[in-house]
């Protein structure tokens, strides 16, 4: 349908009001499939819907973007076929479009502030970014021109996106940057958390091999506060500046008895093993991964979605989401509980786990569940669930997946005196991400808890501009 | 990569590795842990660490080949490198003077036990160690530890050399007072000790071996129950208070993924692992 938008400009453009879909795999296949859901818009696709933005004068899109890239003067770039200049603008701002292009939760940050949205489905701002992104990964990356050393050498502690982010920015300032990693392998959540049908593992390490391009060192397998605590970086090995990227990865469990039962996993033990050591593919990969007919998920939010959906891809007979609040109140992106959905996930609401019962080898069998009620809402602002008395019900499951949140990581905090720490041990930071430490910066996750990989961004933005001035100052 | 400086056959199965890591060795301390990773496609498999040498820059650890990962890892010969290796990992033995310390070790064990009988004597306390193992040819390490002990024993589950099981230490305990006692090996044995030391109200502390993953407190596998709180053995031990461990319940998560285990190493002794190439 064809409808006219009234834009700031006058010749009142005719916008068509969908947005031009993005192709997926059919659900009946990628249920079975490790591989990619969205496929992503051919030249074509992309070139028409970069046709519905208006080019707005005062873009709004812009003030929904957490790092402020210009969108309309991409989507311009694009719509000329100026490919390489339209990804350049967005890495102005961006050094992950791919990724961000993929999992950014654009409908609550650009898009949702984008005027085509009122009238009909807002510009598909994040299915263009990936577009761009993948045209150049595909033609290999331009490495951009670097300042020259400046003799500093700055320390960052976690290689997620907060992580990454700093060490690109400062690289690019003429700092000598190492990135410290306690895993094998660099990304974070977007390796360790995100599922490779969601966001392909190549894609993280293409966008990080360009970040070592541009001089950045990555040490993996490096423990910070076990191998080198923070002072010990400042102090004896030279580092003149610190960032602490260091994520919420600590699992959260109800405390219900039973919880210790094989087969129930938190959430991101399931995680873990599935994406970083690709148990999918045991046992050609050394790393395995029990999965039964009857799997429970129980939350609500994208850790949830993603575990159920690697749990059907699995082989999981059937997979229940159990979720102690009702349907509206879903964490989860919108998008990506309709891909659980037309897989075939199906939700439980207004249930809560009370204990898990064990067959004799200490394996779970099944779960007992309490009915809830929405009373009224919250610290939070949501409605607060409250068991309804003797609602008790059982049911049966052989393999529980964990997914009620993720906490700090502590061992940071632990190992470093003088830190200021919250109650929830989230790290205390000023807005340009100083800590209570001299010459200590900390961003992402770890500040503000878990939150969104733009949000981790441009935390690592802002903390590698402050960075910046500090070298320079000192 | 880290790249093998020694390997060691220390008895059938068992073998010594000392790798080149500097920052590691500089940093370790007893009774903490590394993780090794063989190859892109192995999985983590912890270890303990069995010795370390900061002016060499180097670290050993001693295995038990048992399944795929260790079997695979005792191929590599001196002078290959392994994949990856995270460490150190865990909190250190408190070390300190206790006064009369028992320090009893089991299997493969017994190679970190060397490193904790050292410091432990080193500390000023007065040690005496048992080693023992399921029959006399698994046993190593019995000169070195002796020379470092104030009084040895040896126990084999078989009766093969010395004692026969671990009962004996009821009249080693009757006879002279204790301050502490540490134990190291297969949790059965483990849990063993704990029981024999509880009556005589003789501190005793345990190594867990539960299943691991990232070994940094990021998974929650690892979650033991001690003293009815769930405890993650990577980031809140390795050691815990044996007297309060629910071993029963550590042993039954121990053996999770029996049945995958065994398919994969049954595959690697059929035809060199798993031949689909990841798909
Ligand atoms: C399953 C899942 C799905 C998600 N889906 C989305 C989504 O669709 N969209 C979205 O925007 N967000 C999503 N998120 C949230 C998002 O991934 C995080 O907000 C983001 O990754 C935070 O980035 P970070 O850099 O702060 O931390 P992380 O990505 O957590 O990275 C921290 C890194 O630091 C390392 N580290 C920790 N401690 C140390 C130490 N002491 N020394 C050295 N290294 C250390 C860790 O190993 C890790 O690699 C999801 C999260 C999960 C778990
Ligand atoms: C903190 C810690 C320190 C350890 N130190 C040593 C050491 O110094 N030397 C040594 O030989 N082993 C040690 N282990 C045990 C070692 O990690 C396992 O034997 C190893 O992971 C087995 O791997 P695999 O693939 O060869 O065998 P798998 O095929 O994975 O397992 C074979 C057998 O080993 C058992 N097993 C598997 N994983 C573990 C585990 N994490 N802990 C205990 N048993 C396990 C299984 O139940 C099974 O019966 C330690 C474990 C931990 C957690
Ligand atoms: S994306 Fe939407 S808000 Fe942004 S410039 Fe285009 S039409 Fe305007
Ligand atoms: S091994 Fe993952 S939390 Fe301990």
């Amino acid at each position: 349908m064809e409808v006219a938008v009234v834009a700031e400009s006058k010749s009142k453009p005719k916008i068509k009001k969908e947005a031009v879909p993005i192709p997926k795999q059919k659900p009946e296949e990628r249920r079975h499939n490790f591989n990619e859901v969205a496929l992503g818009y051919t030249e074509e696709q992309a070139l028409e819907e970069a046709n519905r933005c208006l080019q707005c004068p005062k873009p709004q899109c812009v003030t929904g973007c957490p790092v402020e890239i210009e969108i309309p003067a991409f989507i311009k770039l694009l719509r000329e076929g100026k490919y390489e200049e339209a990804i350049a603008k967005i890495k102005e701002k961006n050094s992950l479009p791919a990724i961000c292009g993929r999992v950014c939760p654009q409908e609550e940050q650009c898009q949702l502030k984008c005027v085509v949205g009122k009238v009909g489905e807002p510009v598909s701002i994040g299915r263009l970014e990936r577009f761009l992104a993948d045209w150049e990964r595909e033609r290999g990356f331009k490495v951009p021109e670097i300042a020259k050393p400046t003799g500093k050498k700055v320390a960052v502690i976690g290689a997620g996106p907060a992580g990454l982010t700093v060490a690109a920015d400062l690289a690019k300032l003429g700092h000598k940057v190492v990135i410290f990693e306690a895993l094998h392998l660099p990304g974070g959540v977007l390796v360790y958390g995100i599922p490779e049908f969601r966001l392909p593992k190549k894609i993280v390490q293409a966008e990080v091999d360009y970040i070592q391009r541009l001089g950045v060192e990555l040490k993996c397998g490096f423990l910070v506060g076990r191998t080198y605590t923070i002072p010990e970086l400042l102090k004896e090995r030279g580092f003149d500046a610190v960032f602490i990227g260091t994520g919420a990865g600590l699992p959260a469990f109800m405390n219900v008895p039973g919880e210790d039962l094989g087969g129930i996993y938190s959430a991101n033990e399931f995680l873990i093993r599935v994406n970083l050591m690709k148990s999918y593919a045991f046992p050609c990969y050394d790393t395995p991964i029990r999965i039964g007919k009857h799997v429970v998920v129980i939350g609500g939010g994208n850790v949830a979605m993603d575990s159920a959906r690697s749990a059907l891809r699995l082989g999981a007979e059937e997979v229940c989401i159990v979720y102690r609040r009702s349907r509206e109140e879903l964490p989860a992106r919108k998008e990506e509980i309709e891909n659980a959905e037309q897989e075939g996930i199906v939700c439980k609401f207004l249930a809560a786990p009370t204990r898990f019962i064990g067959d004799e080898k200490g394996w779970v069998k099944q779960m007992e569940c309490i009915c809830m009620e929405l009373g009224p809402p919250d610290e939070s602002g949501r409605r607060r669930p409250v068991p309804v008395k003797g609602s008790e019900f059982v049911m049966d499951t052989d393999t529980v997946i964990v997914a009620i949140g993720r906490t700090p990581n502590p061992i940071i905090q632990r190992t470093t005196e003088g830190l200021a720490v919250t109650k929830w041990g989230t790290i205390v930071v000023d807005e340009n991400g100083k800590t209570s430490l001299e010459g200590v910066y900390a961003g992402g996750d770890i500040v503000t808890g878990e939150a969104t990989v733009i949000s981790a961004m441009g935390a690592g933005k802002k903390a590698a501009r402050a960075i910046h001035e500090y070298l320079m100052k000192k | 990569m880290y790249k093998i400086l020694k390997n060691e056959e220390l008895a059938p199965k068992i073998k010594l590795f000392e790798v080149y890591a500097p920052e590691m060795a500089e940093k370790a301390k007893p009774g903490q842990f590394i993780i090794v990773i063989v190859d892109e496609k192995g999985e983590r498999v912890p270890l303990t660490i069995a010795d370390y040498d900061a002016k060499k820059g180097t670290i050993s650890f001693v295995f038990n080949e048992v399944g795929k990962s260790t079997k695979q890892l005792g191929l590599l010969k001196k002078g290959d490198s392994i994949w990856n290796i995270t460490g150190p990992l865990g909190n250190p033995s408190e070390i300190k003077h206790f006064g009369r310390v028992l320090c009893v070790a089991g299997g493969v064990m017994i190679a970190p036990m060397r490193l904790q009988v050292k410091a432990l004597r080193y500390a000023g306390n007065v040690v005496v160690t048992v080693v023992g193992a399921r029959i006399k040819d698994l046993l190593f390490y019995e000169d070195e530890i002796k020379a470092l002990s104030n009084e040895f024993y040896v126990a084999t589950d078989d009766g093969s050399k010395g004692f026969k099981g671990l009962d004996f230490l009821k009249d080693v305990l009757a006879k002279e007072k204790f301050d502490r006692c540490v134990v190291m090996g297969p949790v059965v044995m483990m849990k063993n000790v704990s029981e024999i030391t509880k009556p005589f109200g003789i501190p005793t502390v345990v190594t867990l071996t539960p299943i691991m993953v990232d070994g940094m407190g990021m998974c929650g596998v690892c979650r033991v129950t001690v003293d009815r709180k769930m405890m993650f053995g990577c980031v809140d031990g390795p050691e815990f208070d044996g007297h309060k461990v629910d071993f029963d319940g550590l042993i039954k998560r121990q053996r999770m993924f029996l049945p995958e285990e065994r398919l994969s190493s049954l595959l690697w002794e059929l035809h060199g692992g798993c031949r689909c190439g990841g798909k």
